[in-house]
């Protein structure tokens, strides 16, 4: 695979450079987002093809075009006088002398020489650079037109927050699938999954119709599903580990606050249930559907709340309470069932089951989050007064979707997801957000973001956002903008050393369920020495 | 005159000696044909030697006139039944006419002094820029072997002194000759003219017109 292409003939450290193709290379072999090595006079260069143009050597070729149906004329252009030229984005370098071999790939600092030769990055230059699947190194696919294992070292990816992105249908939930899986087998992080769409625990629908499994199938011993409908979990013939209800008393003005647009409250209203609480205690909620109507006059008389916000609050509440999940007392803790797994290594798949209206998953998705975050802070805490590193809480990942709900301009700041993109990193808690809409993310969020990966987008504010801040950022555009529609997917940021674009590994056959079962392989091999 | 030229040489190549030197400069010579009309093809490759050194040219125009540049032939063929008989009729025509051709000088080839006079010249080395002097008059010129041609089309830097030599001919003309004539000896003439074409492509970078016009006279 290490073709020759053409050589450097031009570029600045920050535009990229240049490459003139060789009369062999066809432009039409070439496709943005490949990677290529380019040979320096004392380095060795990886950058990645972010644009492809047709020259000429004279602008007299392109006004008077020559016979190109004679083959003899086309073969002495081709190269010659017409010739393709690669932009080529330098991304990484690796030194020459033994010392910076060691210290391994560095991002660039400067430009490779003229006339230097450029190769298609090989697989094993591809593994020089993202590693071999390895204890922390997850295999998550394979570069654009190339055989290697694309590498993810998942260790390094949890400890930031990180984001998926994508259009809808673009493979994000296939994706995300497949590195919680990772996560679950070469890091010691656990998830959290608020399922909305019932999608990882048991069972996945897949596109192409059918279905297929969940993490729970293929991980019985690490997965825990927990659900609010279990009528929806029998029916799918999903096993189910825990039922998930929702006290009256746990429910929050903050966690109402979140809501307020998704409710359609006024801000007054909100505000009502802020004093509500305070004068009803902490079983505001279900004492208010309890009021009779004197006892409302008086209580509005004495909280000084409008008759019409607490008619908008106690509509939006309504709808609330209708849901089936919300019940007025609890027979355990969800939250600490849900910290009991997770404290014991499982990651915890929450099915919403019908439940799959914005609203719940707003209210259960922050409500939840909200008081593991109290948790795993006093505990982390308590773990560094004691100094004592097994104390420490297992590192978390809470998995949401829709994300830009929780995390939008307005209410960021407000839910704890917000808060957790900015901070909880240092609390051992990441997220791993899923968008379609990353331009809806606060940018305060999308900065804190450590990986990001993102399958098709189109959308120009969503292609801005995502790409914010990252060097290059109008080359990746380019070829971001040109992934396919499905199954392909670029990823950039803090766990990768260069951005890259590849086809994330197959999820669905039973081959590559197999593929995903750690020591399949060597068990099998040992059974045919038996045979 | 050519005492330093071994007679072995000689013998070898005389068949294929066409002329003389009459005229000489840097860049050209002309050469008289010892047989009337009998000029190389236009664009072969012929050699001179002076000495240690072997001077190539590229023949480059022929012609045919009267020997008295004052006294133009005159038409005698009204009472004869054919051309060649005009010819039979006035035997002394060939005197009187002569044949000249020239050659732009393209590259030599020198010779190691020691190996002069002996029968191996194998260890020569060509040159494809200008001797460091013009061939002598009266040199004899001959036709190159096709081992020579051969050799001398393995390197394309001829082509620049070509295209840019003022000929009365069109230099266009005289690089697709001779570029036909390269590729006839090579043992993939299509592939030969390609590399050419893409030579030629670099050089005429700057005039697509002159490059089309070489290049549709030597696709095949």
């Amino acid at each position: 695979m290490s073709e020759h292409l053409g050589i450097v003939v031009s570029g600045s450290l920050t535009g990229g450079v240049e490459v003139r193709l060789d009369g062999m290379a066809s432009v039409e072999e070439m496709a943005v987002g490949r990677y290529v090595t380019i040979k320096g006079e004392k380095r060795r260069f990886f950058g990645m093809v972010t644009d492809i143009t047709l020259g000429t050597i004279n602008d007299q070729i392109t006004r008077t075009p020559p016979d190109t149906s004679d083959p003899f004329i086309s073969r002495v252009l081709t190269g010659t006088g017409t010739f393709g030229t690669l932009h080529v984005l330098p991304m990484l370098t690796i030194g020459g002398g033994a010392e910076e071999i060691l210290e391994g790939p560095q991002p660039v600092k400067t430009v490779p020489a003229h006339f230097s030769g450029v190769n298609l990055a090989s697989g094993a230059d591809m593994e020089l650079v993202f590693g071999k699947e390895d204890a922390e190194r997850f295999w998550i696919g394979n570069p654009l037109d190339m055989e290697t294992k694309l590498c993810l070292n998942l260790e390094e990816f949890v400890r930031r927050s990180n984001g998926i992105f994508g259009k809808s249908g673009t493979g994000k939930t296939f994706l995300t699938r497949m590195l919680l899986i990772g996560m679950l087998q070469k890091s010691k992080a656990v998830n959290l999954v608020f399922d909305m769409h019932n999608e990882y625990g048991w069972a996945g629908t897949s596109e192409k119709g059918g279905t297929v499994k969940g993490l729970k199938q293929l991980f019985q011993s690490k997965v825990a599903v927990f659900t609010l409908d279990e009528q929806s979990s029998r029916r799918r013939g999903a096993s189910v580990d825990a039922v998930v209800k929702i006290g009256y008393g746990e429910i929050e003005p903050a966690d109402i606050s979140i809501l307020r647009s998704t409710l359609n409250l006024t801000d007054l209203a909100v505000e009502a249930a802020y004093q509500l609480r305070k004068s009803l205690g902490k079983n505001w909620l279900q004492r208010m559907f309890e009021l009779t109507e004197e006892e409302t006059e008086s209580t509005l008389k004495e909280a000084n709340i409008h008759e019409s916000s607490f008619q908008s609050l106690k509509r939006g509440l309504g709808t609330i309470g209708r849901m089936g999940f919300v019940v007025k007392d609890t027979p355990e803790d969800s939250v600490e069932r849900i910290l009991d797994y997770l404290g014991r290594g499982f990651n915890v798949v929450l099915e919403f089951g019908r439940y799959q209206e914005e609203s719940a998953y707003i209210l259960v998705a922050n409500m939840l989050s909200r008081r593991i975050y109290d948790r795993y802070r006093k505990r982390t805490e308590e773990a560094m007064a004691s100094a004592e590193e097994s104390l420490k809480p297992r590192p978390l990942v809470i998995t949401i979707e829709e994300a830009h709900k929780f995390l939008n301009r307005e209410i960021a700041s407000q839910t704890i997801f917000g808060t957790i993109a900015r901070e909880m990193r240092k609390y051992n808690v990441t997220l791993l957000v899923i968008d379609q809409r990353p331009s809806g993310i606060s940018e305060e969020v999308m900065s804190q973001l450590g990986t990001k990966i993102t399958c098709l987008l189109d959308n120009e504010r969503d292609i801005d956002s995502v790409l914010a801040g990252v060097s290059g950022k109008n080359e990746l555009r380019g070829v971001l903008a040109r992934l396919a529609a499905k199954q392909q997917a670029l990823i950039f940021g803090h766990a990768v050393p260069m951005p890259v674009a590849f086809q994330p590994r197959e999820y669905g056959s039973p081959e590559s369920y197999k593929s995903f079962m750690p020591d399949s392989g060597t068990k099998n091999d040992i059974e045919d020495l038996w045979k | 005159m050519h005492g330093i030229v071994s007679e072995g040489f000689y013998v070898e190549v005389e068949n294929s000696r066409l002329g003389e030197i009459i005229e000489t400069s840097t860049a050209e010579f002309t050469a008289q044909c010892y047989e009337l009309y009998g000029s190389p093809p236009l664009g072969s490759l012929v050699k001179t030697a002076d000495g240690n050194t072997e001077l190539y040219g590229i023949v480059c125009q022929a012609v045919t006139a009267g020997i008295d540049p004052a006294r133009r032939p005159i038409a005698r063929g009204k009472d004869e039944a054919s051309e060649e008989d005009i010819y039979r009729s006035s035997p002394q025509l060939e005197k009187l006419l002569r044949t000249e051709f020239t050659a732009l000088v393209v590259g030599h080839k020198r010779f190691d002094p020691d190996s002069v006079g002996t029968q191996h010249r194998e260890n020569g080395r060509l040159f494809r820029y200008l001797p460091p002097k013009p061939a002598r008059i009266h040199s004899f010129v001959y036709q190159c072997s096709d081992d020579e041609v051969r050799e001398f089309g393995k390197s394309f830097d001829f082509l620049n002194m070509l295209l840019n030599a003022r000929l009365e001919v069109p230099a266009e003309e005289v690089a697709a000759a001779a570029l036909r004539q390269l590729s006839e000896v090579h043992p993939d003439p299509q592939a030969y003219l390609v590399a050419a074409g893409k030579e030629l492509a670099v050089l005429l970078s700057n005039d697509f017109n002159r490059l089309r016009a070489v290049l549709g006279r030597i696709k095949t």
